[in-house]
């Protein structure tokens, strides 16, 4: 814990010194033009405090954390904790519609070679689409033929996190030893019995890895689809109007949402994955 | 017995096709489109028999091009198709076995040279026409989706416009951010394996970080750096360092204990050892991390420029465009997009197995 919290104070006085920095210009311009004579201390004072500062100071997006999350109630249009509801419950969804997609294309990979051979190089070629580039006109394209609303984003989100799951459950649904496979050819177990009982158990690993991952690109695919000008609620719409508006404290505080919920996201994952391994029996 | 049903199946459902109505005039009022399809027909049964392999593979091929060509001589006459015109779905669904049963011979063929592109490129091309198909014969509004044909059109007469926004996007921001993203990551990844406790403090950092949804930071980044290209590559320059800190990381824990006991007792200095054994080890994890980083890179340029560009770049054509509603010159867009995301990743590819031609995965 302690190179960890020491990177982290590092990081915290870094990020103080540059705020005085980058927002010194703005804070002298005022000075000068209310012709006032400022201290170093005044200075420094100011540009911790300004309403639109170039880089907030950390305890003003930490304020602001607060005051939208615990000060507004949820019902309210200001409150972080309504926007941060809209997006993960379409990260989730769009998680959920990657993964099942993901696993039946791993196991149609895993099971017909036709598959393997032509489809595999193009779900690689598949992520080379800038999908969040165009993620705004999914949103509308979809929009126009009456999905709104949590599907266009799910749609994206799924468009991400469907790849790193046919990967790794790809790989997972392989890495059974050649030599169990023979065992259950020598049981004259069908495809189906290998896969349940051999495949499906060796992938599980594998599965949480691609998992956690996916979850937090699923978050990405959310976030991104909620940037074009319709959307008005969810994280990105957040991060959005405080561009157009000049609010940087909403966008920092927005970002940090998301990065908290990107964490609490993998680490759920990662309970889960736990409370799979001691049910499966395998060693902590 | 199985692979005979298929093809039973498919000989039914194509031939089910030439029953069914297929818009005004039926089958009958294309002579072209009626001889493709039951020379297609032919073909497909005649593979039904048992002549020798390479017969059955140069009928089977045969019969998936007339079939192919018989929709689209249809579709090019007069409508009303959708599902007016059963007939062609019918066959197309029939065709399709057929495809699958071209594919798996396709795949079969050796893996080396050209043989290893035949099967992926024959369903990239089948999924290109099912696709041109299916939004002619439905005819979908072409603001929803346009053909692969108008999007070529595009490509091949607005180059004009095209050049510049790839220039700006690519050439300047992407290329300039990947390398100062890149080669930061890695220096700092050098230093913090130099000083440990840089490296315990990090590690777990950037595997947060990984959680986070850096493309949220172009906002704050089109602010600070203006709206041309600075910024877009300021983003790159975030979004590529974690990636190749991480992997850099664990690449110079890669070499094993006894490969580092062995240099330990050469006397070897700490550069030497780093640079005649813990750099090559770590080049599988280099390079992943290129690899991973090029796709990342484009994206998160053009995405940046959402937030603000000047009248030019991969970006901000895709949201002027949408917005006008030209929808054939967005998707041109996002196919120059995607070929310039693969041939990046191709080209480090190229690059890794010139460098690594010594790992395991490349001796196969």
């Amino acid at each position: 814990m302690g190179p960890v919290a020491g990177i982290v104070a590092a990081i915290i006085v870094f990020w103080y010194a540059a705020a005085v920095w980058l927002n010194a210009p703005q804070v002298i311009d005022r000075f000068k033009s209310d012709e006032k004579s400022w201290t170093a201390g005044e200075l420094i004072d100011a540009t911790w405090s300004m309403e639109r500062p170039v880089l907030p100071a950390p305890h003003q997006i930490a304020q602001n954390l607060y005051e939208t999350v615990f000060q507004t109630p949820i019902s309210n249009k200001r409150s972080l904790v309504y926007h941060a509801g809209v997006t993960v419950s379409s990260t989730l969804l769009g998680f959920l519609f990657g993964s099942v997609l993901g696993i039946l294309l791993a196991l149609g990979t895993v099971h017909s070679p036709v598959l393997d051979r032509s489809l595999l190089p193009w779900i690689i070629a598949s992520q080379t689409v800038p999908i969040l580039a165009i993620a705004p006109m999914v949103v509308v394209v979809l929009g126009s033929i009456g999905f709104v609303g949590l599907f266009p984003k799910a749609v994206i989100s799924m468009y991400l996190c469907f790849f790193p799951v046919t990967i790794g459950m790809v790989k997972g649904l392989r890495s059974p030893d050649p030599l169990q496979l023979d065992l259950m050819r020598t049981y004259s177990a069908s495809a189906a019995q290998v896969l349940w009982k051999l495949r499906w158990p060796a992938a599980t690993d594998f599965m949480f890895a691609s998992l956690k991952v996916a979850i937090a690109t699923s978050l990405v695919g959310a976030i991104v689809g909620e940037l074009p000008t319709g959307a008005l609620a969810g994280l990105g719409a957040r991060l959005l109007s405080g561009s157009y508006y000049g609010q940087t404290i909403q966008i920092w505080s927005a970002l940090f949402m998301a990065a908290i919920i990107g964490v609490a996201l993998v680490a759920a994952v990662g309970l889960i994955e736990h409370l799979v391994a001691r049910r499966m029996g395998k060693p902590a | 017995m199985n692979r005979r049903w298929l093809r039973v199946a498919a000989l039914l459902l194509m031939a089910a096709g030439l029953m069914a109505p297929v818009g005004a005039g039926g089958w009958q009022a294309s002579a072209g489109a009626l001889i493709c399809a039951v020379a297609s027909i032919v073909c497909a049964a005649a593979g039904l028999r048992r002549w020798d392999a390479s017969l059955e593979r140069g009928l089977t091929l045969l019969a998936v091009l007339l079939g192919a060509a018989a929709p689209l001589i249809l579709l090019a006459g007069p409508g009303p198709f959708g599902a007016a015109a059963p007939g062609i779905w019918l066959f197309l669904v029939g065709w399709s076995l057929v495809l699958w049963r071209a594919l798996s011979i396709l795949s079969h063929m050796p893996r080396r040279g050209v043989g290893a592109l035949a099967a992926p490129a024959a369903f990239g091309i089948a999924l290109l026409y099912l696709w041109q198909v299916v939004v002619v014969g439905f005819a979908v509004p072409q603001v929803l989706l346009p053909t692969p044909t108008q999007v070529g059109h595009i490509l091949a007469t607005r180059l004009d416009i095209l050049w510049p926004d790839f220039h700006q996007t690519f050439l300047k921001a992407v290329l300039s951010g990947y390398a100062i993203g890149c080669a930061a990551g890695f220096l700092v990844a050098v230093v913090a394996d130099r000083v440990p406790f840089l490296g315990r403090g990090l590690l777990p950092l950037s595997g947060l970080v990984s959680a986070v949804p850096i493309v949220g930071i172009a906002p704050i980044l089109v602010m600070w750096f203006g709206f041309d290209w600075q910024s877009k590559a300021a983003v790159v320059v975030v979004v590529t360092f974690f990636p190749m800190l991480v992997n850099t990381l664990a690449g110079l824990a890669a070499a094993d204990a006894m490969q580092r006991d062995l240099m330990h007792s050469y006397a070897a200095s700490y550069v030497q050892s780093l640079m005649k054994l813990r750099l090559p080890a770590a080049l599988p994890f280099v390079f992943n991390a290129l690899k991973i980083n090029s796709t990342l890179a484009l994206i998160a340029a053009i995405v940046a420029e959402f937030f603000g560009s000047p009248i030019l770049g991969l970006g901000f054509r895709i949201s002027a465009e949408v917005a006008r509603l030209n929808v054939d010159v967005v998707w041109a867009v996002i196919a120059i997009a995607a070929l310039v995301g693969s041939m990046f990743y191709g080209a480090i590819a190229v690059v890794e197995r010139a460098c690594t031609f010594w790992h395991p995965s490349y001796r196969a």
